[in-house]
């Protein structure tokens, strides 16, 4: 028999249903993976007796005929989610000790569907970060390594690099991710696996402790498309709850999936050739516009004028939502507080926010702060948000004789550790072209599709219209196919 | 627009982070260089361009006047609001003394 | 013209009022989240998780705040935004959870309105005035904190945290303390019209801050402060009055007015600087990104606009149109309950001006003797037009009205079965009523004399002495007429 560990969502689903094996050894599996692979860092919190009993109930259901969606199926849950008696943290000192009375609708929903939890994926600090080297609980190792035969550890990308790195390492076969500027697509990319940021409003935001509101969503990262669908039908869904959320059905993705794209039309956005960028990107770009035409695709230029601006709109917006979600970090309801001998309230305030937020989150929410104050509002805030409007403008008419956009997902493969910790700038420019789908909420995905010449893997990524996920996962299992991404990192944790 | 020391512990003053004199003249170059690069966006045209105001074409829902009709969004849980409390003093939030 | 001036040393000077009244939306549940908003609830047990700020938690507006809000300014006639949207307001404290309050500072739901204050001459207000309103924004309550429960430690309560309130903002059209009091009652008799909030100050359903200013007359607008949170329309007026003054004698001692928020201390009927809450204010407004543009459809304006009463203005111009009396038509109108029981009244039957009298003079008097409201009169408004029915057609004269009226009090009981079972019936039998006008004249030949003698005044006391003989049940019109006859 194959080992459990392996298995795709799918396959564990499919194989459970059929009686191959009990959800009782799929999760066992896993726990032990999990268990064994602390040198990843992947996880704040282990739950295999929450995988454990899911897995019971997977098996009480099989045996009673009423099997669920995700019968039998252990992932991991980012720790952004809050999860009801289990701590939930964001990856700050700020929470530590943070236990939950309450569970967010998208973890709801995955339970509901008969999931189980091996545990709280580590995550840059509220999210904040590229390279999940921001977590208090300290960095998440990918288990990617160079062929250099040099030894460096790597950034599994961020923030959901926990989610990314477990992935990889068959801790879990699938996990939540949320994506503000590139959080699911860029990590995927860096470890080799997929994941997909669906339209803003799919997934409901409720629970989900808050970076930057406009720009927040969940979404599923797994080994391959098909895990990306089934994932992500179980957690999108209206939520009365999210007034952002969309009241629309969720789709049957899984079973609309079709790589066949006679008929469609690939958009190849010139804004993103970068001068200067790594040749191995360009490469697996050109190899990707082949592949989809191929599938059937007709391939034409598309004009995104506005992609040099998204970035530093999107170090505008995001901050600055930033700074007032996170104001609620005071030490007077739940989390830390750090009350000085003969502190007052304010200066309790300053005290705590200065002990619970590591260098990042502070340097956002200053940034944050600056650009919302009195006299520079418009220039900053305001000027941003129209950007944005130029960006969203630019993907609306570009979709007028396109059908999805196909592009790198980040301009290098993963890097070392503490490479880039030094110039926030040189790590912001991961998400280049990421976060212009983020500005204007559309959804989108990256797939593995080659190894660079260092051996690491490198994502294409799909954007496509709003709601229109199908096309993106259509596109992405084409690219899947054809690329033949079999590699995986050897085992040395 | 460049940013002087004195700015940067205005921002943090309003922020509520206590910062080290150390702290502020490191944030100085930082948030500089960040503030710098953004301002790039001054370039851009945007003439009759409205600022975004919803990413996905989507309306605001309004929810009807019913009292605890979802647990998740309703009152009654004292327990579960103080749970996590630093300082609960009978069913309260307890803070350091405020002088009004 | 009685202008309010202040005299100073460098001669009069004139004070300028603007007002910023919250107040709290009825509703059941609060304006972002279920949990409810009943007054005096035990701590933190109106709390959700959404209140309290919770990691992760999201606001979703209730519509009847909304719906709410927008009739309000429909009843100040003011512009309906049909595009508004949520801000939030940055700031830190204590009985703040989410670190931001979220209101509507860009795009408020409720544009320019006005209402208008009623000419009240002993009050110092010679004829009506309009006072402009600029806007009415929907907005979240704060919590509570309680400073004397512990030595170090102040208590955080967040009950009220969420509350939907409406912060209506004048124009600086006010001039004195008397105008600032008539605005504030009759803002508050149009909320309790549309049934928008319930007035209820002592409760902090409705509290002012009050923004004031001196000039000399015909000068630009001085620096004005701001008292926040006045809980009554007495103490509203108390700052403007304490606070004009203060700012005279400041500048003309040399000093200039700063622009502070102050806080008002009623047992000291005195204002201080509020510097807990001065330190660089900078609220970094912007939209809320939970939350989306709030777009109304004409149904909904429909609806609301629909549902509106008619409203004290219109009323009390009913009134006076027929044929009440100015000052009875004010006080009638002043409180939407009264107002809305006089009108029952009227709708059984009674006749306007007569009910008007009675209900101002008589149904007051004994509710106020009784220490009731008219919510809970004793005598209902179909009771009340029957014994006013009575004395219109003549079955009871005014004065026995009073004796039946007492009657209905004491026992419940009915105007008609009163007068029936009492034989309060009056009488217009001229048989009956001349034979006791006889005995009368024959008892008073003196006065009679004297009448006839040109003392005409006198004939009042006949006829209160044949009233007095019948026992009050004689139709004075009758005997009237007949008193005339025999005398004349
Ligand atoms: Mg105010
Ligand atoms: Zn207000």
């Amino acid at each position: 028999m194959t080992e459990l560990t392996n298995l795709t969502v799918a396959e564990i689903r499919d194989g459970h249903r059929a009686g191959d094996f009990s959800a009782v050894e799929v999760a066992e599996a896993f726990n032990a993976n999990v268990a064994g692979a602390k040198a990843l860092n992947a996880f704040i919190v282990e739950t295999p007796e929450h995988a454990l009993a899911a897995a019971k109930q997977a098996d009480a259901d099989r045996a009673a005929g009423t099997l669920k969606p995700l019968s039998g199926v252990p992932i991991g849950m980012k720790d952004l989610f809050a999860t009801n008696g289990v701590q939930t943290t964001a990856a700050s000192h700020m929470l530590e000790g943070f236990v939950p009375r309450y569970e967010s609708t998208v973890s709801q929903k995955l339970w509901d569907a008969g999931c189980g939890m091996l545990g709280k994926l580590n995550l840059d600090q509220f999210a904040m970060g590229s390279s999940n080297e921001t977590s208090y609980f300290g960095n998440v190792i990918s288990p990617w390594k160079r062929n250099d035969g040099g030894n460096a550890a790597l950034a599994p990308g961020g923030s959901s690099g926990g989610s990314s790195s477990a992935i990889a390492a068959r801790l879990c076969p699938a996990a939540t991710g949320t994506d503000t500027g590139g959080s699911i697509r860029q990590p995927a990319a860096f470890t080799g696996i997929s994941g997909i940021k669906p339209t803003y409003g799919r997934c409901s935001r409720w629970g989900i402790v808050a970076f930057a509101s406009s720009l927040d969503q969940a979404g599923p990262m797994a080994r391959d498309v098909r895990d990306c669908a089934i994932m992500l039908e179980n957690m999108a869904g209206f939520d009365p709850k999210d007034a952002t959320s969309l009241d629309m059905a969720v789709p049957n993705w899984e079973a609309a999936l079709s790589s066949d794209l006679k008929g469609k039309t690939v958009g190849i956005p010139k804004e993103y050739r970068l001068d200067g960028i790594d040749p191995d990107i360009d490469a697996m770009w050109d190899a990707g516009i082949a592949m989809l035409k191929d599938a059937g695709a007709e391939v034409v230029e598309i004009s995104l004028p506005h992609t040099k601006y998204a970035l530093p709109a999107y170090y505008i917006i995001a901050p600055a939502e930033a700074s007032s979600n996170l104001a609620r970090y005071d030490g007077v309801r739940y989390g830390l507080r750090d009350l000085p001998q003969g502190a007052g309230l304010q200066d309790m305030y300053a005290a705590t926010r200065a002990e619970g937020f590591g260098p990042e989150v502070k340097r956002r929410i200053m940034i944050g702060t600056y650009v919302l104050s009195a006299g520079f509002y418009d220039a900053y805030y305001t000027q941003a948000q129209k950007v944005r409007t130029l960006i969203a403008r630019d993907f609306e008419q570009a979709f007028a004789s396109c059908d999805v956009i196909l592009a790198p997902t980040a301009p290098s493969a993963a890097f070392g550790l503490g490479e880039k910790m030094a110039d926030p700038l040189a790590m912001y420019l991961n998400d280049v072209f990421a976060v212009p789908a983020s500005l204007a909420g559309l959804p989108a995905m990256s797939v593995p599709a080659a190894l660079n010449r260092e051996g690491l893997p490198l994502g294409l990524q799909i954007i496509g219209k709003a709601f229109d996920e199908q096309g993106v996962l259509n596109a992405g299992l084409a690219i899947e196919e054809r690329a033949g991404f079999t590699a995986r990192a050897e085992k040395w944790w | 627009m460049a940013i002087d020391q004195a700015t940067v512990r205005k921002i943090a003053s309003l922020a509520r982070i206590a910062i080290s004199d150390a702290e502020a003249a490191a944030m100085e170059g930082e948030l500089n260089g960040i503030l710098g690069w953004v301002e790039q966006l001054g370039e851009v045209d945007v003439t009759g361009v409205e600022p975004m105001t919803a990413v996905i074409p989507n309306t605001l829902r309004l929810r009807d006047d019913v009292v605890d009709a979802d647990p998740l969004t309703g009152g009654n849980r004292r327990d579960d609001v103080l749970a996590n409390a630093p300082a609960p003093q009978h069913g309260f939030f307890g803070v350091p003394k405020v002088i009004e | 013209m009685t202008d309010y001036r202040i005299k100073g040393e460098t001669g009069e000077w004139e004070v300028v009022i603007g007002l910023e009244v919250h107040a709290q939306i009825t509703t059941n549940a609060k304006l972002f989240s279920g949990a409810a908003t009943a007054f005096g609830a035990e701590p933190n047990t109106q709390v959700s998780l959404v209140d309290a700020a919770m990691p992760g938690m999201l606001p979703v507006p209730n519509r009847e705040c909304i719906r709410q809000a927008v009739r309000t300014g429909m009843a100040i006639e003011a512009e309906i935004n049909k595009w508004s949207r949520f801000d939030r307001k940055n700031y830190f404290y204590a009985d703040l959870p989410q670190g931001y309050q979220i209101s509507q500072l860009y795009h408020p739901l409720v544009g320019e309105g006005s209402l208008t204050i009623e000419a009240d001459e002993k009050a110092g207000i010679p004829q009506a005035k309009r006072i402009g309103i600029e806007r009415i924004h929907v907005e979240q309550d704060a919590g509570k904190l309680m400073h004397d429960q512990h030595p170090t430690m102040s208590y955080v309560d967040l009950n009220r945290s969420g509350v939907a309130l409406m912060e209506i903002v004048s124009r600086p059209d006010m001039r004195s303390p008397a105008e600032a009091g008539a605005y504030v009652r009759k803002l508050r008799s149009i909320l309790r019209y549309v049934g928008s909030c319930d007035g209820n100050m002592e409760e902090g359903s409705m509290r002012a801050d009050v923004n004031v200013s001196v000039r000399k007359p015909g000068d630009e607008f001085g620096t004005r402060t701001e008292t926040k949170n006045v809980n009554s329309v007495r103490f509203v007026m108390a700052v403007i009055e304490g606070e004009a003054k203060r700012q005279v004698e400041l500048i003309e001692s040399g000093g200039t007015v700063v622009q502070e928020t102050r806080l008002y201390d009623p047992d000291r009927n005195e204002t201080r600087s509020m510097r807990s809450k001065e330190d660089a204010h900078d609220y970094r407004y912007f939209p809320d990104p939970d939350l989306l543009p709030l777009i109304l459809d004409d149904d909904f304006l429909a609806e609301c606009r629909a549902s509106l009463p008619e409203l004290p203005d219109a009323k009390r111009a009913r009134y006076l149109s027929e044929g009440i009396s100015a000052y009875n038509a004010d006080v009638l109108t002043a409180e939407v309950e009264a107002a809305r029981w006089f009108d029952t009244l009227l709708e059984a039957g009674a006749k306007p001006v007569a009910a008007a009298n009675w209900v101002t003079s008589e149904l007051f008097g004994a509710l106020n003797r009784l220490g009731r409201d008219i919510s809970d009169s004793p005598v209902s408004p179909a009771q009340a037009a029957e014994l006013l029915g009575l004395v219109a057609d003549g079955t009871i004269s005014g004065t026995i009205a009073k004796a039946v009226f007492e009657k209905m009090l004491e026992t419940g009981d009915g105007a008609a079965a009163i007068v029936e079972r009492e034989g309060l019936k009056q009488t217009s039998d001229t048989g009956a009523i001349e034979a006791e006008i006889a005995k009368v004249l024959a008892a008073n030949a003196d006065k009679v004399e004297q009448y006839k003698g040109g003392k005409e005044a006198l004939f009042g006391f006949f006829v209160g002495q044949t009233m007095k003989a019948m026992q009050g049940k004689a139709n004075p019109q009758v005997v009237n007429e007949l008193l005339k006859k025999a005398l004349g």
